[in-house]
């Protein structure tokens, strides 16, 4: 069964959902990857405050490709969320609720997701042209001069994604390989 | 043969039609690994995930924008014919003015910095590209073209094996990597295996590997047969479509090999996802 959330999550959503649930979101979550993330730990280190607020929010790592004319917005897929583990348990740390990517995460950010009861969303990774007909429109927040790594705000309507890592610390990536692993 | 001239815009003409062409349009050995294993796959969260893969590939093809967004960096594999000289222009600068307007024009992601360590600014045309180039007695330019994501990039691996390791060494180091690798090079894979040469031709052969279609097989029937082995044995580390589980881990592995040293067995694993974008022309 597919559960359809509206955004911005709320705490009852997350302690609802259980690692493998199909999800559809539906309302705005933020984009950033590498150069975005460090940016903003630099930020959290030195005590500073972010140009984006993050509370509440669900961060997608994703870095799109260019909108052709006539499109809202060019392919977006998920890339690896692994590279932002050094990064995000300051974030999660910091109130944002959720990450859309694909993966597998540390240990410290599964922890951290439990601490802070946070949730990790997949999607599937180099189904961008297909995920991008889920995004309905994109505006720039902040480090336009990454280019495709600025932060965005995607408004998104039933967002496709499957709940890699509950708030609980389950994780697909752990349980659904051993299933079929015959080695 | 007699020189034959070929004008520099010509090139940029050609590698720009390959760029925008691997990145929209997903090749036919690839669409039908995928079909057969979206039949296969015992997993239904994995069909599941083919079947959508299926599906993006279509939509990227029938409206021609990227399949995905990590077109990649320009990989480029020439065999430049020796009685071909270039006019109004260098072959390397028409190669990348090729890829700057196929990456500008076509809506292609710019994903190339200037430095690795220090200054990690975007080119914003995608440019330099990489080029490997082997000159050949012929009077044309042949080029295979790919755009090289780095979710599969990142997952690569080169070992120096020493002979005594044999054809059991090879294979341990090569499941070993897919198997590290897991979930995050964008399974269903595609695995490209360079074993002899040196260091450096060892990656560059595993990269070619990458860019052989799927549906043929190494001329040698060993490797041929180590081939499906390691095919076989990938699938059964349940890693599954997405990583989110299934028997569909590799949709192919391609071995290509080189005369190598006597005291050296160099084996490399380029890793590709299922996006493994090529094309490829004549000029």
């Amino acid at each position: 069964m597919t559960k359809k959330i509206t955004l911005p999550i709320t705490q009852d959503d997350i302690n609802s959902l259980k690692a493998g649930d199909s999800v559809l979101l539906t309302g705005t979550i933020l984009t950033g990857r590498d150069a975005a993330h460090k940016r903003l730990f630099e930020l959290i280190e030195q005590g500073k405050k972010l140009p984006v607020d993050i509370k509440g929010e669900i961060i997608y790592y994703v870095g799109p490709a260019p909108a052709k004319k006539g499109y809202a917005v060019g392919p977006a897929g998920p890339t690896s969320s692994y590279r932002m583990d050094k990064y995000t348990p300051s974030l999660l740390d910091l109130g944002l609720k959720g990450m859309i990517g694909k993966g597998a995460r540390s240990k410290e950010v599964i922890d951290s997701i439990v601490k802070n009861k946070c949730v990790y969303f997949a999607a599937i990774g180099g189904a961008a042209a297909l995920i991008a007909k889920s995004i309905k429109s994109e505006e720039l927040l902040c480090y336009d001069d990454l280019g495709t790594e600025a932060i965005r705000r995607y408004t998104v309507e039933d967002f496709p994604c499957i709940v890699a890592v509950d708030c609980e610390g389950n994780n697909v990536y752990e349980s659904e390989p051993r299933k079929y692993r015959t080695l | 043969m007699e020189i034959r001239r070929i004008n520099a815009a010509d090139v940029t003409k050609a590698v720009k039609k390959l760029f925008m062409d691997c990145n929209y349009f997903i090749g036919n050995d690839i669409m039908s690994a995928l079909e057969n294993a979206c039949e296969c796959e015992k997993s239904p969260v994995g069909k599941s995930v083919l079947s959508q893969i299926i599906e993006n590939d279509k939509l990227a093809a029938k409206e021609e924008i990227p399949l995905c967004q990590d077109t990649g960096m320009s990989v480029l594999f020439v065999e430049y014919g020796d009685k071909v000289v270039i006019e109004d222009g260098s072959f390397e600068q028409a190669v990348n003015e090729g890829v700057r307007q196929a990456y500008d024009e076509g809506c292609l992601r710019k994903s190339v910095v200037s430095d690795p360590v220090f200054d990690r600014i975007n080119t914003r045309d995608n440019t330099p590209a990489i080029i490997h180039t082997k000159i050949v007695n012929s009077d044309t330019i042949k080029i295979t073209a790919g755009g090289k994501g780095f979710g599969s990039e990142n997952m690569s691996a080169v070992k120096m094996l020493t002979p005594s390791y044999g054809v059991e060494g090879v294979k341990k180091f090569i499941l070993d990597t897919v198997f590290t690798a897991g979930p995050n090079p964008c399974p269903p894979i595609v695995v490209g295996v360079g074993i002899g040469g040196t260091f450096e031709r060892a990656a560059q052969l595993a990269k070619a590997a990458t860019f052989r279609p799927i549906d043929t097989k190494n001329s040698d029937e060993r490797y041929a047969r180590l081939e499906d082995e390691l095919l076989n044995e990938i699938n059964k580390m349940g890693f599954g479509p997405a990583g989110l589980g299934g028997t569909t881990t590799a949709l192919g592995v391609n071995i290509e090999t080189s005369p190598t040293h006597i005291a050296g067995m160099p084996v490399a694993v380029n890793i590709c996802c299922h996006a493994a974008r090529h094309a490829s022309t004549t000029i």
